[in-house]
């Protein structure tokens, strides 16, 4: 038997980036979360896997703040409470997530997707008089680097291969330079080769002290990533622990990888 | 200095504030300088035509800002716009003095036709011109920020917030046909005598009122161009693209709304203000909702996310209304107007303007530096 979540949840002072305890989300009646507990520490890489309907998306969005949880707990960075804070607050403090679609802003440039997704003040006054600082130009051109769209930054975004949008997109929460991030299945429609690329990203995302959290169907991509994983299913944590370890627990196999 | 920092990169706008300049000059000056009888004298009829051209494109510059950059499509801007009128209108009627029918000192006529024995207190202060004309700004600012407050903080997105923009366009129709409001009812307000005490009706106001109305168009298009080129216009574009998506990266899209709205709704106002002594009269039909939907064909046509092309679009409905509803054809004009917007949306999706920049474009396609087309599918559309 694999390790399931330890009965006696250790308590919220733990040194963990992002603590779930008991959270219950529901629909007109259907539980999407089910009394889900995770925790994430400082740094870690976590992915996430699960059938559909598992919950996964809507933990995300009760992390980021679009889906207020019926009860349970969701702390942050020692204790904030992401309960109570709306999805700009949440951004601000360090949370960046990649929707499952590719969503960037098509008809800006990819540079300006960056410089607008770049770690500064929000607040409209501010961003009104806003210039594009050498700092942020030194960070613009050092992020275009690492997403590999150095070549691509004056076209529009909205022009850019389905693959591309993924980076430029993984690349805006870089520019968030957020504690944490959220990414929802950031290879689905990818080729393999791209598949591999964006596996190394993420890698060197993680590696650079951001805990990242990474949904996502694609056994073989969760694989290269290497990292512990959860398993959801019905809203609660099914299994947890390494890959060869979860793939082999036979309700797993069950209800999410088959025979 | 920061006039040309904005224009560097803005050809159409250079374009546009020439003409529009141009405008200011010439039109007054050959209705002046001109005899009646040279051919080239611009008459006061036509010269007032042209200033309410102006007035209407103003007015869509300003919902340009908010449909083409933030995607607020609001069909109510004419409230904004007959406000800043109202606030002009009571101005103006304070002006009359003893000149009235009913010569009361300080109550309008109509107000003494109503009996009403004293002014009521929302009139107070209307006498200075100074005051009325921070009203111009000040009411539809305010009322906009108080509506875009609530709406946007609720997030009233797409098509019900253009709802709620129509019923409150018609809910203040509604309310100013009433004659115990206290704006003249449906007679509105109207016989004005003096601006800052040049009469109305003089060669010369008039064609002041015709430049200012152009320096208005200027320096609206100066301020919205300003907001549309910094950082936050392009926060606003995310915004009408990818709300959500906005949200997530930490901007707090209502604040932005709110602040884009409420630029919006004062250069209607302003828009209002400055057609009122031109056109002598204002009364709650400004509140219509069609007129408000007019707005839109208006910028639809000439192209929205453009600026310069709302106020071609104001230019030339106008001109084709006023040229349409005058012969044989006037009762189709209406028609003509609902054909017009249809055919454009499905022909000219991006107006004319949109269209025009397109095509430039596609003439010069190295525009687009180091693009590798070989490793890009056809852009998703």
């Amino acid at each position: 038997m694999t390790t399931l979540v330890p009965a006696d949840a250790p308590a919220p002072l733990t040194p963990s980036l992002l603590y779930l305890d008991g959270v219950t989300v529901s629909f007109d009646g259907f539980r999407a979360l089910n009394e889900l507990s995770l925790q994430i520490a400082p740094g870690e890489m976590r992915a996430i896997i699960g059938p559909n309907g598992a919950g996964k998306t809507t933990m995300m969005d009760v992390i980021t703040g679009k889906t207020r949880p019926d009860t349970g707990e969701v702390l942050f960075d020692r204790g904030v409470d992401l309960t109570r804070l709306d999805e700009a607050a949440i951004a601000n403090l360090g949370i960046g997530r990649k929707f499952q679609k590719p969503t960037v802003f098509e008809s800006h440039t990819v540079e300006d997707n960056i410089l607008l997704a770049l770690k500064g003040d929000r607040r409209a006054r501010a961003v009104l008089t806003a210039r594009t600082s050498d700092q942020e130009t030194r960070r613009l051109d050092e992020i275009l680097e690492i997403a590999g769209l150095t070549a691509q930054r004056h076209r529009l975004a909205g022009l850019l291969s389905h693959g591309q949008k993924q980076w430029l997109e993984i690349g805006m929460l870089l520019a968030q330079d957020p504690k944490l991030l959220l990414v929802d299945e950031p290879v689905a429609g990818m080729t393999d080769a791209e598949t591999e690329a964006t596996a190394a990203l993420l890698k060197r995302i993680s590696a650079a002290d951001h805990s990242v959290v990474v949904v996502e169907h694609d056994m073989a991509f969760v694989r290269a990533l290497g990292v512990k994983v959860t398993c959801l299913h019905e809203g609660s944590v099914l299994a947890e622990g390494a890959i060869d370890t979860v793939s082999e627990n036979p309700r797993v196999i069950e209800v999410y990888l088959g025979r | 200095m920061i006039t040309r920092a904005l224009l560097t990169d803005d050809r159409t706008g250079k374009w546009f504030l020439a003409i529009v300049l141009g405008l200011a000059v010439v039109v007054p000056l050959l209705h002046l300088a001109m005899p009646p009888s040279s051919p080239f004298h611009i008459s006061t009829a036509t010269m007032a035509l042209l200033g309410k051209y102006l007035c209407f494109a103003l007015l869509a510059l300003s919902l340009d800002l908010v449909w083409g950059y933030c995607g607020i499509l609001s069909l109510g801007h004419g409230a904004f716009f007959a406000l800043g009128g109202y606030a002009m209108g009571m101005y103006l009627m304070r002006q009359i003095g003893t000149r009235g029918v009913y010569a009361h000192p300080v109550l309008p006529d109509f107000m003494v036709f109503l009996n009403w024995k004293e002014l009521p207190w929302y009139w107070y202060g209307f006498e200075n011109a100074w005051f009325a004309f921070l009203m111009v700004m000040a009411v539809p600012g305010l009322l906009a920020f108080v509506f875009g407050w609530f709406a946007f903080r609720s997030r009233v997105t797409g098509v019900y917030l253009s709802i709620i923009t129509q019923a409150l366009t018609y809910a203040l129709m509604l309310a100013f046909f009433r004659n115990d409001m206290g704006f003249g009812g449906n007679n509105g307000l109207t016989d004005f005598k003096d601006i800052l005490g040049f009469p109305v009706q003089a060669n010369t106001t008039r064609a002041a009122l015709f430049a200012v109305s152009a320096l208005a168009l200027v320096l609206g298009y100066l301020v919205a161009r300003a907001i549309v080129a910094s950082r936050l216009g392009k926060v606003l574009v995310s915004i009408r693209d990818a709300e959500s998506r906005t949200r997530f990266l930490g901007y707090r899209v209502e604040h932005y709304k709110t602040f884009v709205f409420t630029v919006s709704a004062i250069m209607a106002g302003i828009a209002g203000a400055l057609y009122v002594p031109q056109v002598g009269i204002i009364n709650p039909s400004e509140f219509t909702p069609a007129n408000s939907i007019e707005v839109v064909i208006w910028v639809a046509v000439g192209g929205r996310g453009t600026l310069a092309g709302a106020a071609l679009g104001a230019v030339l409905v106008n001109f084709a209304k006023t040229t349409f509803t005058t012969g044989f054809l006037a009762p189709y004009w209406l028609f003509m107007l609902g054909a017009l917007f249809v055919l454009v949306t499905i022909w000219l999706p991006k107006g004319i303007l949109g269209t025009l920049y397109d095509f430039w474009a596609r003439r010069r396609p190295n525009e687009e530096p180091d693009a590798k087309p070989a490793s890009v599918p056809q852009p998703a559309e």
